[in-house]
């Protein structure tokens, strides 16, 4: 869906979506390295579980939810990637996973 | 109120007519907390719990007519709801008030229980350790007060209620056999006239002889995005929406003059839910909003005919959700046959005027 | 701190509680408007959603290399002395920054004393005072709702160009362009330019506005954009097919974007696409001055609201200025004019320069802001979006994308009594999720005032809350909790003697 200009290539950052090991560009956001790799969609809504993608790459859509590190509903396009990053599919709301602390 | 009061007396065979405010206009209905709550409610004035109680079981009554007049399912929840306590001092407080109330004379008893930590706990996993117990009371529930919202205005529709908005009223006349209503849209009259407009009663019930004794009261609620279901019952300050969203509040201010949202009061909100359920401190706010209670003095409801003006009548309550079907279906009885039902008697503004006898 | 860039390690956590000035947004409005505080010694903080400087128009320009001055532009070139100038300006910045919330602080009733602005970054949330207040929150995409706009594999043009200029990132496979507007031929140029197939550019300019257009002519002719544009078209037209006249547009595809459909001159087309951009203009970023309490009109020529504005950007509340496309589609040149000119006119709300002074260093601005805007009313009238594009015919086309709302279920609900946005969000929940109407508020507007037989201005806009965007309920849970505020939670619960000791002993 969208490749890399090669003079624009810089120090690679290694993450995860949804398990995947992912290369990305030093200073992408978790968006554009998604799209790099040809991710199209990243989550599915809570409404109707349709599939949705990055679409205004400046973060007033909030079409590029993603889980990452564990934290829900993280807008791609304004978190800048970083090495080991886990970033995973939101599906639907927000999931309320964190046990009550004891 | 107002679409409450409309359709029970359309639902008499009334011709009925709304006249509203716009699209932007103070309303109750758009900036409540949708609980159908008892516990809690008549300290001072037992008939009010009364009131509440009968309420709360008229409910179902209330959604199924609405599903069968609109299709639309309000989302009446009502497995009981609990008041969760950060402290034992909170917790004493809370029970003492519960006695208190059922200690009035005349008052009807309903039932409740007080569960320690983790009585709680088996019933809402997701507390967190500084909840030192709670108060459940097994009538308590909520609505999606959107849908309640929509439901009314399609039940208006469907029994031909003539609904205008943008007619702000700016005076109402008596004239003989009826009232003239008028405003910058021009003039209706009928011979009765249900004021119903919240803090706007305050200006429209003297030109009919009434009084709309209110209080500031200013409340204050967040709202989170949507998430899984993890609250099976409605606390009093936080709820789940079926939709998924969580609403935390609600805060009071003696203040009547702004709507600025004070982050100090939602920090204390957030603050208190987090440490009620911790799971919800990643949750994104997307909205915070205030509004103005219709508070009367003692926070019971007025409901009352003009003496000087017959035919005309106020209604005023905050917990407009909560009353709704005494409003559709009492309230719409007492104006379209002008007798009022001994259970709502005691709530005229003449309490307001003799010295506090209970 | 005494000034320059608050490193990301550092956070807000630094920041001051006190500014002169707090400007919102690094786009060429705001960056102007800071550098110019900054000049005038107003104590100035910059804060930014971005990582560097620039908004979205000089997106990651400080990042630039000489290779990308060719492939993006002159234009986005000169963005690049902008953002230096700023950074030398002695200004403080906060990048990666969100502003959620601005309210006014009073000093005694009714009279205002500044402003407090929420922050947040990082997953902390602050609290910051300043005496003056810029939002430059420039402008985003016209809602552009076709049927399948939804389908992963559509974005917007200005999306692909964020990612070309942040990452280098060129669209691969067949790209199709659809829409109108000054962007829409530039992308296409500046993508092929890049290497990518761009399979057509489906032009959806009415016929009929080129006649309207050129009543404006004479100012077209002497603005600078006749030049550049002509010289873009052509080079668009040498290089992809350009479908002109087009009046009905629709994605297709299960799960994600497979093929486009389109009717021209009376006859349906297709062709098969894996990613569609679309643009039909920008429109201001309203959603910040509007929560804040501005007072907004509705713009015939650009179809849009648009705040209030005096001659010195100053907004209906007091101690608020607005500048750049955030107040009206101007372009980035003009944008920084507009910037330069509200910062005189906060120096000298401040007492930093005499008026005298102040009107003199804007007097030549104002002639070049003149110049700068030439040609724009033609632009206007040429790229004025089709009706048939802002105001879905298809029922079923989605119209708010966050709760999955459609136009026939919108026409629906105007006819059971909902006659406003905001009583529309009741009955719909529309415009009530996460991007709180940006992608649908204009769109609602127009389609209550089309079923409605009446004009937008009469509609009006959705009424906007804090925080006007998202910050997690832990961030508002550690803001500052005064005595008065757990009064107000927890009536005669709330324990507030310790808290009372806290503060006692702090003022000791």
């Amino acid at each position: 869906m969208f490749r890399r200009l090669s003079d624009r290539a810089s120090g690679e950052i290694t993450f995860t979506f949804d398990g995947r090991p992912i290369t990305a560009s030093a200073g992408d956001s978790v968006a554009a390295a998604l799209l790099a790799a040809g991710v199209r969609a990243c989550r599915t809504t809570p409404v109707s579980g349709s599939p949705r993608g990055p679409y205004c790459m400046m973060g007033v859509c909030f079409e590029c939810l993603v889980r990452i590190d564990g934290v829900d509903n993280r807008q791609g396009c304004l978190v800048i990637v970083q090495e080991g990053m886990r970033v995973e599919s939101q599906r639907g709301s927000a999931a309320l996973m964190a046990e009550p602390a004891q | 109120m107002g679409a409450c009061v409309a359709w029970g007396l359309a639902r008499q065979g009334l011709r009925v007519c709304v006249l509203d405010e716009g699209d932007i206009a103070l309303r109750a209905s758009r900036a409540n907390f949708a609980l159908v709550w008892v516990q809690g409610k008549g300290l001072g004035l037992p008939a009010y719990t009364a009131w509440t109680k009968s309420a709360a079981e008229a409910w179902p009554c209330l959604a199924s007519e609405l599903l069968s007049d609109t299709g639309v399912d309000v989302g009446l929840d009502q497995p009981g709801g609990f008041t969760l306590c950060l402290s034992d001092r909170e917790l004493q407080v809370n029970v003492d008030m519960m006695m208190r109330l059922h200690n009035q004379p005349n008052t009807v008893i309903y039932p409740y229980e007080v569960l320690d930590h983790t009585q709680t706990r088996a019933r809402l996993p997701a507390i967190g350790p500084e909840v030192s117990g709670s108060i459940y009371c097994p009538l308590d529930g909520h609505v999606n007060s959107l849908r309640l919202f929509r439901a009314l205005h399609a039940a208006m529709k469907a029994r031909s209620v003539d609904y205008r908005a943008d007619h702000v009223v700016t005076a109402i006349e008596p004239r003989a056999g009826g009232f003239a209503l008028k405003g910058a849209w021009g003039e209706v009259r009928a011979p009765r006239v249900v004021l119903a407009a919240g803090l706007g009663n305050a200006r429209l019930a003297p030109m009919v002889g009434l009084e709309a004794p209110m209080k500031p009261s200013r409340g204050q609620i967040i709202v989170t995005e949507k998430a899984a279901p993890f609250l099976r019952y409605p606390v009093v300050t936080v709820r789940q929406t079926d939709e998924g969203g969580i609403m935390i509040g609600d805060s009071e201010e003696a203040n009547a003059s702004s709507l600025r949202i004070d982050h100090s009061i939602s920090s204390v909100m957030a603050d208190r839910a987090i440490r009620m359920f911790p799971l919800l401190g990643d949750l994104n706010v997307v909205r915070t909003w205030t509004a103005f209670r219709v508070m009367t003095p003692d926070g019971s409801p007025v409901y009352e005919q003009s003496e000087t003006c017959p035919g005309a009548y106020v209604a005023m309550a905050h917990s407009g959700v909560t009353l709704a079907p005494q409003h559709a279906f009492s309230l719409a009885d007492y104006i379209a046959t002008g007798t009022i039902p001994k259970e709502a008697a005691v709530f005229s503004t003449r309490r307001f005027r003799v010295p506090a006898s209970v | 701190m005494t000034g320059g860039t608050l490193s990301r390690e550092q956070g807000i956590a630094d920041l001051v509680d006190d500014y002169d000035v707090i400007v919102v947004g690094a786009g060429p409005a705001g960056l102007s408007a800071a550098t110019t505080l900054a000049g005038t010694k107003a104590r100035t903080l910059l804060i930014d959603e971005n990582q560097t400087p620039g908004g979205q128009i000089y997106r990651a320009i400080t990042l630039a290399q000489p290779v990308d001055r060719q492939r993006m532009g002159e234009d986005y070139w000169r963005g690049r002395s902008i953002a230096e100038e700023f950074l030398r300006s002695g200004a403080e910045y906060a990048p990666a920054t969100t502003a959620w919330s601005i309210q006014p602080l009073q000093d005694d009733p009714g009279r205002t004393a500044g402003h407090e602005v929420g922050l947040s970054s990082s997953g902390m949330a602050r609290l910051i005072r300043a005496k003056q207040v810029v939002l430059a929150t420039g402008a985003l995409e016209r809602p552009f709702p076709i049927p399948g706009w939804t389908l992963p594999g559509v974005m917007t043009a200005g999306a692909a160009q964020i990612a070309l200029k942040t990452s280098g990132l060129v669209p691969s496979g067949k790209v199709v362009i659809a829409g109108t507007g000054p962007l829409l031929y530039l992308l296409a140029a500046q993508l092929i330019d890049a290497g990518a197939m761009v399979s057509a550019v489906l032009d959806t300019t009415p016929r009929e506005n080129w006649h309207r257009a050129f009543r404006h002519a004479p100012g077209f002719l002497v603005s600078p954009y006749l030049a550049k544009g002509l010289k873009l078209l052509k080079s668009v037209q040498r290089r992809t097919r350009v479908i002109r006249w087009v009046s009905t547009l629709a994605a297709e595809g299960e799960g994600g974007l497979r093929e486009i459909v389109w009717m021209t001159g009376g006859r349906e087309q297709r062709m098969p696409a894996d990613l569609l951009l679309l643009h039909q203009g920008v429109v201001p970023n309203v959603n910040f001055s509007n929560a804040a309490g501005c007072d907004h009109y509705w713009d015939e020529a650009q179809l849009t609201f648009r705040p209030q504005v005096d001659e010195w950007y100053a907004s209906s509340v007091a101690g608020l200025s607005l500048a750049g496309d955030g107040v009206g589609i101007r372009g980035a040149e003009a944008a920084a004019i507009q910037g330069r000119i509200a910062g005189l006119g906060c120096a000298s709300q401040l007492g930093l320069i005499a008026p005298v002074e102040r009107d003199r260093l804007a007097d030549p601005l104002r002639r070049s802001l003149a110049r700068a805007m030439r040609g724009r009313r033609f632009l206007d009238e040429l790229y004025r979006p089709a009706k048939a594009f802002r105001v879905p015919q298809d029922q079923d086309t989605t119209v708010c994308r966050c709760e999955e709302i459609s136009a026939g279920q919108i026409r629906a609900s105007v006819n059971a009594g909902a006659g406003g946005p905001n009583q529309m969000k009741v009955f719909l929940r529309c415009g009530m999720g996460p991007c709180q109407g940006r992608l649908c508020g204009l769109t609602v507007t127009e389609l209550i005032a089309d079923e409605r037989g009446t004009h937008p201005s009469e509609i009006g806009y959705y009424r906007l809350r804090f925080p006007i965007k998202p910050l997690k309920l832990r961030e508002l849970a550690a803001l500052p909790q005064t005595d008065t505020a757990k009064v107000a939670v927890l009536a005669d619960l709330a324990d507030t003697h310790h808290s009372t000791d806290l503060v006692e002993r702090k003022s000791q």
